[in-house]
């Protein structure tokens, strides 16, 4: 924690008689020719060039903070904006039916019927989660959660994909207890569950964790709030905690660099550049926030993120109809002495801005007042052109916001094809050896089971609550989250995130989209209807040719997969830089997917055993697919060949058949094969429904394929007494591939696999659930 | 009194977590549920308090530490003194015990993780208010989610609870926060307050929890308030 009571004593070396002198924008004029500190903060030289072109002067030390925060890859998406229009290329107007708000907003909004409508996020925080990773992960949860604020909603639920280096390696015994701390601590104190979420190791995220975030909202359609200040006179209204020096990163340079070159300047107390969170101040301000907006209190609203009111106002006013005045004075700080460009710049956690009417602004007061969350009026809309910034007095900050928040620099960063993908793609993983007796394929299915990427995630997600409101109806181990939205009618929500990483890395295009198509898959088997995509896409350096061929493929294949499954992108996030000296990650496109089912209580879980009498069936057709698989990993440390085949057209029918299914009570559990394959599918779905099972392989099969294959679009199912003819005939009737391998046994306390042998679930159990536990305590 | 007429109050603090929660399983068990905020000296002639889960005041001094100075908490002191009926959930259980409404002390938990998960528990008391819908020695499956639910207090308070079948539930199979003697929830002399780590509001459907055991509890006072 913050401790405000001394950062408040620090006395500024700088100021020790009060007034320091501003860099105004008059004292810019002045002084064109002054040394700053550009490259310090990021800036290339052509960039400041066009800054001074922007201004016709010299920019002030202020508005250098702002272009230098708003210009930088987080925040203005310079090197990825070129790509990323192939979302919007390739989205048609019918995908585009349901969708309330799109890429652009903070975040997607899709209506989902009956006058509801949900929106959904993902965010990075990898490198503070890397630097400090309690606070890093806490903060990500943080700032998701105030995005799917801003857009008018509840929020409703988290769910954090997160990837570390090999779950054996020290620096990972450092990074993933804390990280797992963050984001329960955090989202555990908001009051969301969480519900889904990846944990993956890999030697890539060694020194690069990735801690994506994700948060779900509801609201009523006609709630939607958006980010925009029009109405001249309305009022700017900065809410929720105080702004101080934490967060400051890149800007701190100018605490030691003032204008005037002041050297004592650099004696300053400085606070970590990883924010520090107040989940108890962000849950007061979630209820303070969903008050406001029921009594109709906000014209627009901005949470502050990354680049704090920088972002926010001129956000605010690019997105407006007018300009904007905003008296820094009138920010309520918690640290002494801090400059503009500080003020500006600050990502102190917790913190809103809303427009509101001169009218309302009374009643707003009364709602914070109710909540005890700190409300300020800072400024004013104007019908002027420029958002203007005036502290101690003078103008310090005169900018056109589009320039800021829209305008920002646009790289067409070298795009190459590495020689070596042909090398890797060479390297047949279908050459490996394999298990061949019973004994070893029984060995095989163990050892699988218990690798840190397969063996169960309780140790992780038993640190977070995922019971809270009340409305989870799946949640981890299920292959999908599923939320109910609305009591009386039962109608419910599901989410899943997903991305082998390791296919991306065989083929970027066919990665990305097999990603997009195990989100889906995840979503259809809970029994819901897929509807809508968003993605968090962590990549090394943008100024690696073949990092960035690597993302212009992953995003082509997302977006053509979302065209092919009629399913638009609604948002997205974009992490470069991801890589410690030379090695950069795996291409990691996280795909997102939220879903639609219409009664929560239809659902499919996973654990088999809860009808009686189950036949157990496969969907789908099992293919020699080796590349990128768990299996040559687990076993022979590799990574080459060809990634599966992407059947889009098939991942829908299995979409279609799955709801049917579930709606008429045709399907008592289900589970998408992915790593690990058959096998891993049948040892999850017994040991998660503490029911043995009897499984008997094609006579035609080869057992190894059969079981360990991680060919995409399958789905093992099971399906009560009595069903199991009118299943059958609805999967021929529409042409999808439905085998019989099994039957559960109630009485059966063992995985009995014909060619393999008998597996006791409690071996099995000791296996998939010790080794998170031994590695981590 | 009709059970639809029996009204149970369900307090919000800031940093209240499960209130809606505990009003959904107060109106699923037939009573009306009523809101109580926690600057209102006031219960609004409500005829039971649930003090819910979350993070009260953020918990950053002591878990319900805070909460217990809170304008409500005076009311439901002087309310309980008169008999009525008050269940403390979690939080709610570590404000009562702040508030001395309850002995001992909620503690971080021995494992140092915040855990979450379906817990078994014995009922070894089925007399109090919250507990006569429960056979003694059934074992119930309800959620547990906490980082300080370790119960602690001194042997001859804990003497004493257990001579005077003081203790509702127990944990089984596995005790989750290093509890003293297994203990998962108490209640007072006269077995009209209870207080319990485990989350009765969030087993009250199987749709959304593990069971519906926890209805029980709800189930329990309402009888006693109807009865009256």
């Amino acid at each position: 924690m913050t401790d405000p009571t001394r950062e408040a004593a620090t006395q500024d070396p700088a100021t020790p008689n009060g007034a320091e002198p501003v860099d105004s924008v008059e004292h810019a004029a002045r002084t064109p020719e002054l040394d700053q500190p550009y490259r310090e903060l990021g800036l290339a030289d052509d960039e400041y060039e066009r800054i001074r072109e922007i201004l016709g002067r010299r920019p002030t030390e202020a508005e250098l903070a702002m272009y230098s925060v708003m210009w930088s890859e987080h925040c203005s998406y310079k090197s990825s904006k070129t790509h990323l229009k192939y979302f919007g290329e390739t989205t048609t107007d019918e995908m585009r039916a349901k969708m309330l708000a799109g890429i652009g907003e903070n975040a997607g909004v899709v209506d989902i019927g009956d006058g509801w409508a949900v929106t959904f996020k993902v965010e990075s925080h990898n490198h503070p989660s890397y630097v400090e990773p309690y606070q890093g992960a806490a903060t990500g949860v943080g700032g998701i959660v105030r995005d799917i604020m801003a857009m008018g909603a509840r929020p409703v639920a988290v769910a954090d994909p997160l990837r570390f280096g090999p779950a054996d390696a020290a620096d990972t015994r450092r990074v993933l207890p804390g990280v797992v701390e963050g984001v329960g601590g955090y989202g555990n104190c908001l009051g969301l569950p969480n519900i889904g979420g990846e944990v993956v190791f890999d030697e890539s995220y060694a020194r690069n964790p990735l801690v994506n975030a994700m948060c779900v909202g509801v609201l009523k359609s006609d709630e939607l709030q958006l980010a925009h200040a029009t109405g001249t006179g309305n009022k700017v209204i900065l809410f929720g905690a105080r702004t101080g020096l934490d967060g400051i990163g890149g800007v701190s340079v100018l605490a030691s660099e003032t204008f005037s070159g002041d050297e004592t300047g650099s004696g300053r107390k400085k606070l970590p550049s990883v924010q520090v969170g107040d989940p108890f101040t962000e849950k007061v301000l979630i209820e303070c926030c969903l008050e406001l907006y029921g009594s109709d209190l906000v014209v627009g609203v901005q949470d502050l993120g990354g680049a704090g009111l920088s972002c926010a106002t001129s956000e605010l006013a690019a997105a407006g109809d007018g300009g904007m005045r905003i008296d820094l004075d009138t920010v309520p700080l918690r640290a002494e002495g801090m400059n503009p460009a500080e003020i500006l710049s600050s990502e102190s956690q917790e913190r809103m801005c809303a427009i509101v009417r001169p009218e309302d602004v009374d009643s707003f007061m009364a709602v914070c007042r109710k909540w005890d969350v700190t409300a300020t009026v800072i400024g004013e809309v104007t019908d002027e052109e420029h958002l203007r910034i005036d502290w101690r007095g003078e103008c310090v900050v005169d900018v056109p916001p589009r320039t800021v928040a829209d305008e920002g620099p646009v790289y067409q960063r070298p795009v190459r094809r590495p020689a070596e993908q042909d090398l890797i793609a060479a390297d047949d993983a279908n050459t490996l050896s394999r298990p061949a007796t019973a004994a070893e394929l029984r060995e095989t299915v163990l050892r699988m089971a218990a690798s840190p990427n397969l063996c169960s995630r309780e140790w992780v997600t038993g640190q977070y609550d995922h019971y809270v409101r009340g409305n989870t109806v799946l949640a981890q181990p299920s292959d999908g989250g599923v939320l109910r939205v609305d009591e009386e009618t039962d109608r419910g929500i599901a989410v899943a995130t997903d991305c082998n990483a390791r296919y991306t890395r065989l083929d970027p295009y066919e990665g990305a989209r097999l990603a997009l198509a195990e989100a889906y898959r995840n979503v259809a088997v809970t029994g819901s209807k897929p509807v809508a995509v968003t993605n968090c896409l962590n990549f090394g350096s943008a100024e690696d040719p073949g990092v960035m061929w690597q993302f212009q493929q992953s995003v082509r294949g997302l977006a053509d997969a979302a065209a092919e499954l009629g399913i638009p992108v609604t948002g997205g996030n974009v992490s470069f830089y991801n890589q410690t000296g030379g090695d950069p990650i795996l291409p990691t496109p996280v795909a997102g997917v939220l879903g639609v089912i219409d009664d929560v209580t239809a659902r499919i879980p996973t654990g088999i055993g809860a009808a009686p009498g189950e036949s157990l069936l496969l969907l789908g057709d099992t293919r020699e697919e080796f590349g990128g698989s768990e299996w040559s990993r687990v076993v022979h440390g590799h990574l080459g060949g060809t990634p599966p085949r992407v059947d889009l057209a098939r991942e829908r029918l299995l979409a279609d058949v799955l709801g049917i299914g579930s709606r008429d009570g045709l399907i008592s559990a289900a589970h998408d094969l992915s790593e690990g394959g058959l096998a891993q599918a049948l040892v999850e779905m017994s040991l998660i429904g503490e029911t043995g099972a009897r499984i008997v392989l094609p006579e035609e099969a080869d057992p190894f394929v059969w079981l360990f294959a991680e060919s995409a679009g399958r789905v093992a199912v099971s399906v009560p007494r009595g069903a199991e003819l009118k299943f059958t005939e609805l999967c021929s009737a529409r042409g999808l591939p439905c085998s019989k391998i099994g039957v559960v046994d109630d009485e059966s306390r063992a995985l009995e696999i014909q060619g393999v042998g008998d597996i006791p679930l409690s071996e099995l159990r000791e296996a998939w659930e010790g080794t998170l536990p031994r590695l981590f305590g | 009194m009709s059970a639809a007429g029996a009204r149970i109050g369900v307090i919000t603090f800031p940093g209240s977590l499960d209130d809606g929660d505990a009003r959904r399983a107060v109106r699923r068990a037939g009573a009306s549920d009523v809101g109580l905020w926690h600057g209102d000296a006031d219960l609004h002639g409500v005829d039971a308090v649930i003090v819910p889960g979350g993070f009260s005041y953020g918990d950053y001094l002591r878990c319900g530490a805070i909460a217990k100075f809170a304008p409500v908490m005076t009311e439901v002191v002087r309310a309980a003194g008169q008999g009525m009926p008050v269940l403390g959930v979690c939080n709610g259980f570590q404000v009562l015990c702040e508030a001395g409404l309850l002995p001992g002390v909620l503690t971080r938990n021995s494992g140092l993780h915040y855990v979450c998960r379906d817990q078994w528990l014995r009922v070894d008391n089925n007399t109090s208010t919250w507990t006569t819908r429960y056979e003694p020695g059934a074992e119930l499956l309800i959620p547990i989610k906490h980082g300080e639910g370790r119960y602690v207090a001194e042997d001859p308070v804990l003497d004493r609870l257990e001579g005077d079948g003081r203790v509702l539930f127990r944990y089984v199979d596995g005790n989750p926060n290093g509890s003293r003697r297994d203990i998962a929830g108490i209640t007072d002399e006269r077995g009209r307050v209870a207080g319990l780590m485990p989350h009765p509001e969030h087993a009250v459907d199987p749709l959304t929890g593990p069971t519906d055991d926890g209805l029980g509890m709800f189930l329990s006072a309402l009888d006693t308030l109807v009865a009256a």
